[in-house]
């Protein structure tokens, strides 16, 4: 279908988009690769009264490393971010949730700092990247400010972007080599997106200690969900197959799933655990 | 152009590349949408949201105001136009079907207002602030649950649900039953799917007021029916009709009927006076293009302690949806000749009942009742043998109709041509390993692992359905021109209808051009269907072109002053036998055709039309073996392995045939594994979007082993039998039993279609409960 008539502006700089944003308020929506936006407008779902295309603004993308931190600019594609060799060998689970997002076209065009402002409970990245204790630096005529993943994801579709905002980069730190990340993922049979996922960081000390878990699952709640029960069940621990197994088992404690035309709460829950244990050994194995 | 061929003599079974691929593949391609006319106007419509209301009031006042928008039409402005449909049965319930919706909507999706406007967007930003206010009915949405008392209906002007029924009978089924052993009972229903075409459907049509005349582009199979059936509905002349099937992008028996926005359009560009065109969005297939499947198939199988087969009772329910398509009635009624399979079965007793519920209409999806009636006979084959201790094989083996049977007439008073089960049978488990692969489950089943082999040993009738039309024109210069009545979508008749014309005519392939798809330029027909045009159109086709090579051979004889009995053709024309330099080619016959050369007393020209019906369906057959595993942890399903012979009598072009198995393979493992339209109970579609709605991927096609066998057909001229819907009607019963066989240590016996995996992670999970 055709989307209802919009307005549509391609700011040259940061300042010209602010300017726009604050000029048309809630009736603005950003638009950076188009691919979660313009098939909801398409559907009519949304119907945004004004378009700020980010495509000539320059600076918003490409990956770099700032200290102890990969800073990946909002505009970065998930090709880009699957591929690039920093992200490949410091944050492996990070480059294989870029890799399984939609298909090659949508790899090639979608954005990082697209589907995080987004922020469908049913995406990838979000899980990952509250796995990843990453950080979203959120910019305006004001000045930025830094929210952490786990205050960013509020409710379904809703962030702590303020309207006059726009999300510029994701901060996510380093962590010590190896890099024991992983993403589990089981796709919905038509849609491609996240029936339930799961993400694992961990931290390992020389002795083989857990020292520090962090496991997010995904599509089973408004927001990526931190499985504190199966994190608190790692830390600590020798990573056994008995001790991941077990941990997992926490990972569906507290979640309320909701049932859909293809899965049933029963099966989300219990998937919640496979995936969780799916990530744990996968960020174990690692090395 | 390459070929590969094993006699090289001959173009018939040669794998020549697809003409149609190049400017398909180039994005060169005339569909309708690609088809502009100055002065062109779009519509846009305005669907019911309910599936079963009274409309208290429709208001166009905002639409008909907004910027664009020519006109705004709602079922009392266009009167009495409704979709007019055939009666199939004595007594068939015949519910209203106008093309805009007067007084009531009986699905989700039923057009109520048409908007008319400059632009597409201006049509749809017009019709989406249509308001329309309803006062809700009760709605039924399952077949079976409609006919019960006290059912709601899904049309409050009938005082029932039912439609039609038929029924077929054949020996003496009560006393088979009586002197059974055993009899093996099963109720089964197969997923609803979708008929997701490339192209959605679509349709302009151009009127000319002065000569009184019509044209239409329509994304149809079938051209020349669907133009009778506007005039009957238009109530306009068909030969004032001109209807132009462009490409096609695939239709797998939806776009086979005339639809209510096609009359539509047609009506408002008459109206009007001007060009109208109407692009369906996926969501308006997904909510009025007929469906396919959703039956409910109960049966019992009367069955000897030692597995001979005694008899068969088959009772079907189909759910038709809310409104009858001209096929509407159709899938279910190959039931009524498919229900024995392979087997030898006298005494067979079938009833098949159509019901209305407040869903999308169903129609034929490829295999259009033969995936119905496969899977019902050889799931039953496969209980039975569970139920008896037997061997599936060996059970099937038992009641197999024997070689030396054909034809062989069976208990529903069909007569199978050809057939040899044993055969194919023997292929595919040789192709499979078959052996190893039991040693395997076995050993893994030990294991605790569940792992399964199914397989599904079928016969399917193809061709059919009327007539079909076939001309061969050699032109001035000795170029042939071969028209065919059975319009592509798809399928390749303009390469296989050139291999056949020119390895009749012996000339080269690059002389010969097909022409379909427009009932200006094509002498009548009756459309691509069913498996239908390798058998039908071939037939009319290779019809003609003896037509036209023995008036070509008494031609030639006039030129060569040679008796026609002594005239031979040779490649590119003809010589007198025996004596090779007096020839002639088909640019001189053909200009002597054309310039007073034939015969004393023969017509000038060289142009013959055959319509061929040779009476009776073409019966193909085959044997599908599944290797699967499921993941007891997700209910996920791996297929290992999956081997497919089909046996279609002479194949006339290889690729395409072996194409044709893959495709319909992948459509027959997108029910088995992945689709299903679902409604909830409140008629409202749960799965009517591409978010939803799961089509099989190229991901989704496991290791496939083709094999075939060749039992030629004897009745039609080139001695084949249809394929399009082969690995459609084979391999989900292989799949289906296989999934049985691998949960069968478990105790489970039979879990409907698709297996998705959180179905089967239920299944296993209940079955644990014990």
């Amino acid at each position: 279908m055709h989307p209802a008539s919009f307005g549509y502006h391609a700011p040259r700089s940061l300042v010209e988009a602010f300017g726009l944003l604050r000029e048309h308020g809630e009736d603005a929506k950003v638009l950076a690769g188009g691919h979660s936006l313009l098939p909801a407008m398409k559907l009519r779902l949304t119907q945004p009264e004004v378009l700020v295309d980010l495509r000539h603004v320059s600076g918003l993308s490409g990956i770099r490393v700032d200290g102890d931190t990969l800073v990946i600019g909002a505009l970065t594609t998930h090709t880009e971010v699957s591929t690039a060799e920093a992200v490949r060998r410091s944050l492996p689970g990070l480059a294989d949730t870029a890799s399984v997002i939609g298909d090659l076209q949508v790899r090639n065009r979608g954005t990082m700092g697209g589907s995080v402002a987004h922020a469908d409970p049913a995406a990838d990245l979000p899980v990952t990247l509250t796995a990843l204790d990453a950080s979203f630096v959120l910019t305006s005529s004001e000045g930025e400010r830094t929210v952490a993943a786990d205050e960013f994801f509020v409710d379904f579709f809703t962030t702590a972007l303020e309207p006059h905002e726009i999300l510029t980069a994701i901060r996510i730190p380093l962590p010590p080599s190896p890099a024991r990340t992983s993403y589990a993922k089981l796709p919905h049979p038509a849609s491609g997106y996240v029936v339930v996922s799961a993400a694992a960081a961990l931290s390992v000390d020389d002795a083989g200690a857990c020292t520090a878990a962090r496991v997010v699952l995904g599509g089973v709640a408004g927001t990526p969900h931190r499985a504190t029960a199966a994190e608190a069940a790692l830390t600590g621990q020798e990573l056994t197959p008995e001790v991941m197994t077990a941990a997992a088992a926490q990972a569906a404690d507290g979640i309320d799933p909701h049932a859909d035309s293809y899965a049933d709460e029963d099966y989300k829950r219990h998937m919640a655990v496979v995936y969780a244990r799916r990530a744990i050994e996968a960020a174990a194995a690692r090395a | 152009m390459s070929t590969e061929q094993s006699n090289p003599d001959s173009l018939i079974g040669a794998s020549v590349r697809r003409v149609e691929d190049p400017p398909l593949l180039t994005g060169k391609g005339c569909y309708v949408d690609d088809v502009k006319l100055p002065g062109i106007l779009h519509v846009a419509i305005h669907r019911s949201t309910h599936p079963h209301a009274r409309i208290l009031s429709v208001d166009t006042a905002e639409a008909a105001a907004m910027p664009g928008v020519e006109c705004v039409l709602t079922g009392d402005d266009i009167g009495d136009l409704v979709l007019r449909t055939p009666m199939v049965a004595p007594g068939m319930n015949m519910p209203d079907h106008p093309i805009l919706a007067r007084g009531a909507v009986h699905a989700v999706g039923a057009p109520i207002a048409a908007v008319v406007a400059e632009s597409a967007a201006a049509a749809q930003d017009a019709a989406a602030s249509i308001q329309v206010t309803y006062d809700s009915l009760p709605v039924v949405t399952d077949a079976e649950a409609a006919l019960e008392d006290g059912s709601p209906l899904a049309h409050e002007e009938l005082d029932t649900n039912f439609c039609y029924s038929m029924k077929r009978e054949g020996g003496d089924v009560d006393k088979a039953f009586a002197e059974a052993d055993h009899i093996c009972r099963l109720h089964m229903k197969s997923p609803r799917v979708v008929a997701m075409s490339m192209e959605a459907r679509g349709v302009l049509a151009q009127p000319d007021p002065a000569r009184n005349e019509l044209t239409v582009w329509l994304s149809t199979q079938g051209p020349h029916r669907a133009r009778a059936d506007l005039a009957n509905s238009l109530g306009f002349p068909e030969n004032r009709i001109r209807v132009i099937a462009p490409d096609v992008g695939g239709g797998f028996g939806s776009k086979g009927c005339v639809y209510r926005e096609d009359v539509l359009v047609c009506h408002l560009a008459q109206k009007l006076g001007r060009p109208v065109k109407w692009m369906a969005t996926r969501n308006e297939d997904f909510l009025t293009t007929c469906q396919g499947r959703d039956q409910a198939m109960t049966s019992e199988l009367a069955l000897s302690k030692d597995g001979k087969m005694l008899g068969l009772k088959v009772r079907v329910v189909a759910n038709l949806g809310a409104y009858l398509h001209s096929a509407t009635a159709g899938p279910p009624q190959r039931m009524l000749v498919m229900a024995p399979g392979c087997y030898q079965l006298q005494d067979v007793r079938v009833e098949i009942v159509g019901a209305f519920t407040n869903t999308v209409p169903t129609g034929p999806y490829r295999g259009a009742g033969r995936p119905e009636s496969v899977l019902n006979i050889e799931r039953l084959a496969d209980k039975a043998a569970r139920d008896l201790g037997m061997d599936p094989l060996e059970l099937r083996r038992k009641n197999y109709i024997q070689p030396d049977q054909f034809p062989y007439r069976t208990g529903v008073g069909v007569e199978y041509d050809s057939g040899d089960y044993e055969k194919s049978l023997s292929e595919a488990l040789r192709l499979s390993d078959y052996d190893q692969m039991i040693r395997d489950r076995d050993e893994a089943r030990q294991r605790g692992e569940l792992v399964g082999v199914g397989i599904s040993t079928f016969t399917e009738p193809s061709g059919g359905a009327g007539f079909e039309s076939g001309a061969v024109r050699v032109e001035r210069t000795g170029q042939i021109t071969v028209l065919t009545g059975s319009s592509s979508h798809g399928q390749g008749h303009e390469t296989v209808w050139a291999q056949v014309a020119a390895d009749k005519l012996k000339v080269p392939m690059e002389n010969v051009v097909v022409r379909h798809g427009d009932t200006t330029a094509v002498q009548q027909g009756t459309g691509t269907f069913g498996s239908r045009s390798a058998v039908m159109g071939g037939g009319a086709l290779a019809t003609a072109a003896d037509r036209v090579i023995a008036k070509a051979k008494a031609i030639a004889g006039n030129l060569m002053e040679a008796s026609p009995d002594d005239v031979v053709q040779t490649e590119g024309g003809f010589a007198v036998a025996g004596v090779p330099e007096r020839n002639v080619n088909w640019r001189q016959v053909a200009g002597a055709a054309y310039a007073k050369g034939t015969p004393a007393g023969m017509d000038p020209g060289l142009n013959e039309t055959a319509f061929f019906d040779p009476n009776r369906e073409a019966w193909g057959f085959g044997a599908h073996v599944a290797l699967v595993r499921i993941d007891p942890d997700t209910g996920e399903l791996t297929i290992e392995k999956l081997v497919l012979v089909d046996d279609i009598g002479v194949v006339l072009n290889p690729m395409i045939v072996e194409a044709q198995v893959h495709g319909g393979l992948a459509q027959g493992l997108g029910e088995a594994l992945c689709e299903h339209m679902v409604f909830d109970e409140n008629g409202q579609p749960r799965t009517g979007t591409l978010m939803d709605y799961a089509v099989p991927r190229a991901s989704t096609m496991p290791p496939v082993v083709v094999g075939e066998t060749e039992t030629p057909n004897p009745f039609n001229p080139l001695g084949v039998k249809g394929v399009g819907e082969a690995g459609t009607n084979g391999a989900p019963p292989a799949v289906a039993n296989a999934v049985m066989d691998a949960l069968s240590p478990l105790g489970i016996d039979h879990v409907d279609m698709p297996y998705t995996a959180p179905k089967l992670w239920r299944a296993i999970r209940e079955a644990g409960k014990g």
